[in-house]
């Protein structure tokens, strides 16, 4: 295993494996949201996330999860400095062959896209969750029940703020991009594909793309609409 | 049917007189040219033309001039080996090329193959990660029967699509990263699929990344460029079977 770490496939063996950690927390995350839109009274976004903050198996996997996004962006930096020496003089006339929209020639550019809207997300609800507190958590959810309001935190910010649903609309679209080329890629990576595969792999791959852009940016579409 | 005749074309070629020497384009106009005529006979004109009038040809790789040898490249209008598909830059023809058009010639741009001069690169490297692995060790003796050891058809189909490869490059100089990525895995999915070649797959798979790596070849990212690319056609489905030999040898060390 001895240079494994510093070769060019054990390097992108960790992109793979974080990134499919990643999305499998986004499912999750996903998932939860949706409950902002289908109870418009907050209760059930409200114990979701009550169960999410409390829960002592949550509460395991919230550091590795940190774990895995900080791993998957450092390496990406370090990855795409090292891709970028192979190749000291540009074309003239460019590349005409890929798009230059394609996600996967903009890996990088998506990621760290997802990056500043992801230090912007975290700045907007999880350091009030967690740390500063706002006064909008103590609003009494109507439940009787000791726990954070944090549907009046979110849906507050989502209704009175359409430059932040764009905002959050854009994330989402930008993490579906990301995703359609990322988990394919990562199958890929560690080997788990062949010319039967890369095709059902790739289906999938659009298919949660289309449904992670879908569904993050609904939430924000939601609250602009109707309230 | 007789071919178009091009009255007038513009080459914009890169020019560079030794490796260390800083290179420049330069732009000449070609006039009367079939369309029947090969990118490479039409540069012939072109260099014939350059004679005449006193200056240095332009220098450029190429041998059998029939798709097979992978000598030529050349990075013709942002396509590496030009505008045609499952072609070589011999088998280009200038009636993928219109009227008064400007074509930009690059020689390909891959840190681990050098320019020599104007369009050739020294592509010594990809016979380097060759030599690392790239072979099966075979002892000398009588000639084993050919029916001896039987192999699927479809992994005969398989190891032949992959040993399709000529080794021209396309694939590096076509990739953003300039990964060798899917020449590494043609050579190692060749012998990966047959039986006399699985006995060393290990060593093979990790000696050839690792010499990849050395000399300075980007890491893979999957956009799918080098098969577009390759005059071959090899999948980067082979690609998938390098890393999972690769992962395979690693995790037994």
């Amino acid at each position: 295993m001895s240079n494994f770490l510093s070769a060019s496939i054990g390097r992108k063996v960790f992109m793979s494996l974080t990134g499919l950690f990643l999305i499998s927390f986004l499912l999750i995350h996903l998932t939860l949201n949706l409950f902002l839109i289908f109870d418009d009274s907050g209760n059930l976004f409200n114990q979701a996330a009550h169960f999410m903050a409390t829960n002592p198996m949550i509460r395991i996997v919230e550091p590795i999860l940190a774990l895995g996004f900080i791993i998957h962006i450092i390496w990406s930096g370090w990855i795409t400095l090292e891709n970028m020496k192979a190749r000291p003089q540009g074309y003239a006339s460019g590349d005409k062959l890929l798009k230059w929209w394609e996600p996967s020639k903009n890996m990088f550019i998506l990621g760290g896209m997802i990056f500043i809207f992801l230090v912007l997300h975290i700045l907007n609800f999880w350091v009030k969750m967690k740390i500063t507190g706002d006064p909008l958590l103590d609003q009494a959810n109507g439940t009787g029940e000791e726990m954070h309001n944090a549907y009046a935190l979110v849906s507050n910010l989502f209704i009175n703020n359409p430059l932040y649903d764009i905002i959050y609309m854009i994330g989402g679209i930008f993490v579906g991009l990301h995703i359609t080329h990322g988990f394919w890629s990562a199958f890929q990576t560690i080997g788990l594909s062949n010319i039967n595969w890369m095709k059902r792999l790739k289906f999938v791959a659009n298919l949660i793309g289309f449904v992670f852009a879908i569904g993050f940016s609904s939430i924000p579409l939601y609250f602009l609409i109707k309230f | 049917m007789a071919d178009k005749i091009l009255n007038k074309i513009y080459v914009k070629v890169w020019r560079q007189n030794s490796p260390k020497a800083k290179g420049r384009f330069e732009t000449y106009t070609v006039e009367n040219v079939s369309q029947g005529t090969s990118f490479l006979e039409m540069i012939d004109i072109l260099n014939d033309q350059l004679i005449l009038g006193g200056k240095d040809p332009i220098a450029f790789d190429n041998d059998c001039r029939e798709g097979i040898c992978g000598m030529c490249s050349l990075y013709v209008n942002g396509h590496a080996h030009g505008p045609d598909t499952m072609a070589t830059t011999c088998q280009l023809h200038m009636r993928k090329f219109n009227e008064g058009q400007t074509i930009t010639v690059e020689p390909w741009r891959v840190g681990a193959f050098p320019v020599i001069k104007d369009l050739m690169v020294d592509r010594t490297a990809f016979e380097k990660i060759q030599q690392a692995g790239g072979f099966v060790s075979v002892n000398t003796g009588g000639v084993p029967d050919g029916n001896a050891i039987p192999i699927l058809q479809d992994d005969a189909e398989e190891a032949m699509d992959a040993a399709a490869c000529i080794g021209c490059g396309a694939c590096a100089a076509t990739c953003k990263n300039s990964s060798a990525m899917l020449f590494l895995a043609a050579k190692v999915s060749q012998f990966a699929k047959l039986p006399q070649g699985q006995v060393e797959a290990k060593r093979r798979a990790k000696a050839m990344v690792a010499k990849m790596d050395e000399l300075g070849f980007g890491g893979c990212t999957n956009t799918g460029a080098c098969e577009l690319a390759c005059p071959k056609s090899i999948s980067i489905a082979h690609i998938a079977r390098l890393n999972r030999e690769y992962l395979k040898a690693k995790i037994a060390d």
